[in-house]
């Protein structure tokens, strides 16, 4: 058995395995619009290596942060805005 | 290409040209706008876009708060995309010495009807959270308001050409004179009259205009909705802001419709190069941070720089030319133009029309820097 991390996404907790990107385990959850944009368009990952900038999501209260870069973490709080 | 004669040419689709087309246009004048670049593309991209009034001097008050009354009458008419938001200043105090500043300020505020509220240490704390503790306190402007200046300018250009109004761009103007103006290409556009609103670049096309570019700085973050909610500005920016010589930085931030947060602002005369300065971003920033320690947290999304116009008395220079009555001025307004833009045109097209205006136009006439008026 991997070795596994519990966070909670918009409120739900979820179990995936150490080392999973945020914006994987968010895909995992089923979600593909984590943010809105300034005119309210739904946006979601598109580069997968931090450069686009279109993944961000709040990771324990602090905004924008790009969720392709961030490992999930036990007791991590992340919050969508899709 | 009409070959009829405009009863104005604007040199300047920034947002005073801009201005000035739409009042010119709607009395009725024949109007074209000449424009090198793309309009707005000068100080007005690069100004905060601040509606303020200002007590510099009493010729400055006038107009700042002429301006606004006009802001405040054309905001129902405004799209979204030019962010009105009548969020207020807050003048903020750091000190008892400030704070008597903030009390000279109230007097004269509301000697002339303008709405402010004087508001102490804990009151400022509850206004502006993200404020470092200890501040003083500070003085609310409660009219004060923000546009995005390249929609603002945008939106006022349309209104011009929807009373008529030409616009030519993507060619400089090189030459002004009492037949009209003349484009690089060689295009001769004929003209009555002409208006030199090319802001910073107002002395190339006429020699003599005392017009100096003063450069600024800007920062935009990505969206935080809520951390700041009105426009701050130090109450030592009087300091700084009225050095003639040296380069300085001073505390001024402003909330956006969007939640992203505007931070200035930097002056610097002498410099003709529009690149960002790491060394005026650092002290620009770390003064922000000094009295918003949380901005420090934020992630910037973007700097840009632009030039001011400046003039000596800090006053704009509005009308006639001396020595050449075809030719007008309306320029050097600084880092007011966006608020002032509004009465410009007003006391602009009066001097063109010969109509009465509402304020006095002694103070801003071009004339008064040949006379040696400069009231500092």
């Amino acid at each position: 058995m991997p070795e596994t991390v519990s966070l909670s996404i918009d409120g739900v907790p979820v179990r995936v395995p150490a080392g999973t990107p945020v914006a994987i385990a968010l895909m995992a959850s089923g979600r593909t619009s984590f943010r809105r944009s300034v005119t309210s368009e739904p946006r979601g990952p598109l580069c997968g290596m931090g450069i686009c900038y279109e993944c961000r999501v709040t990771i324990n209260g602090k905004p924008h942060g790009r969720s392709c870069q961030i490992p999930c973490q036990d007791g991590m709080d992340v919050r969508t805005d899709g | 290409m009409t070959s009829a004669v405009f009863d104005v040419a604007i040199i300047g689709a920034g947002i005073v040209g801009a201005a000035c087309a739409a009042e010119c246009a709607q009395a009725g004048m024949r109007v074209v706008v000449i424009e090198s670049d793309l309009g707005g593309g000068g100080a007005t991209s690069a100004g905060m876009g601040h509606l303020v009034v200002m007590d510099d001097s009493e010729a400055q008050f006038v107009l700042t708060r002429y301006s606004q009354t006009l802001w405040n009458e054309l905001a129902p008419q405004l799209p979204a995309d030019v962010e009105y938001e009548r969020c207020g200043t807050i003048w903020v105090a750091a000190d008892g010495e400030e704070m008597a500043e903030v009390r000279r300020k109230q007097r004269f505020f509301e000697s002339r009807s303008v709405p402010v509220e004087v508001l102490d240490a804990k009151a400022l704390e509850e206004a502006e959270p993200n404020l470092r503790k200890g501040l003083a306190g500070g003085l609310l402007v409660l009219e004060d308001g923000v546009v995005y200046p390249p929609c603002a300018a945008r939106y006022l250009l349309e209104k011009a050409i929807a009373c008529g109004a030409e616009v030519r761009m993507g060619q400089p103007a090189i030459e002004a004179t009492r037949e009209g103006v003349r484009l690089r290409d060689g295009t001769r556009i004929p003209a009555r009259a002409t208006v030199n609103a090319a802001g910073a670049w107002s002395p190339q096309l006429t020699p003599g205009v005392e017009v100096q570019k003063r450069k600024g700085h800007l920062v935009i973050t990505d969206r935080y909705p809520g951390f700041v909610h009105h426009q701050l500005v130090e109450l030592g920016y009087l300091k700084s802001a009225h050095s003639l010589t040296s380069d300085s930085v001073a505390f001024n931030v402003q909330p956006r419709r969007t939640g992203q947060v505007l931070i200035g602002s930097s002056r610097q005369y002498g410099v003709d190069d529009l690149k960002v300065e790491a060394i005026m971003l650092h002290r620009m920033l770390q003064r922000a941070c000094e009295y918003m320690p949380g901005l420090a947290q934020l992630s910037a999304i973007r700097a840009w720089t632009g030039f001011r116009p400046a003039t000596l008395d800090k006053l704009p220079l509005i009308g006639p030319f001396p020595g050449a009555e075809w030719l007008f001025l309306a320029t050097g307004h600084e880092g007011l133009g966006i608020t002032t833009s509004l009465g410009t045109a007003k006391l602009l097209a009066d001097q063109l029309l010969n109509r009465p205006s509402q304020i006095p136009v002694e103070p801003y006439l071009p004339a008064r820097a040949k006379q040696g008026a400069i009231h500092a």
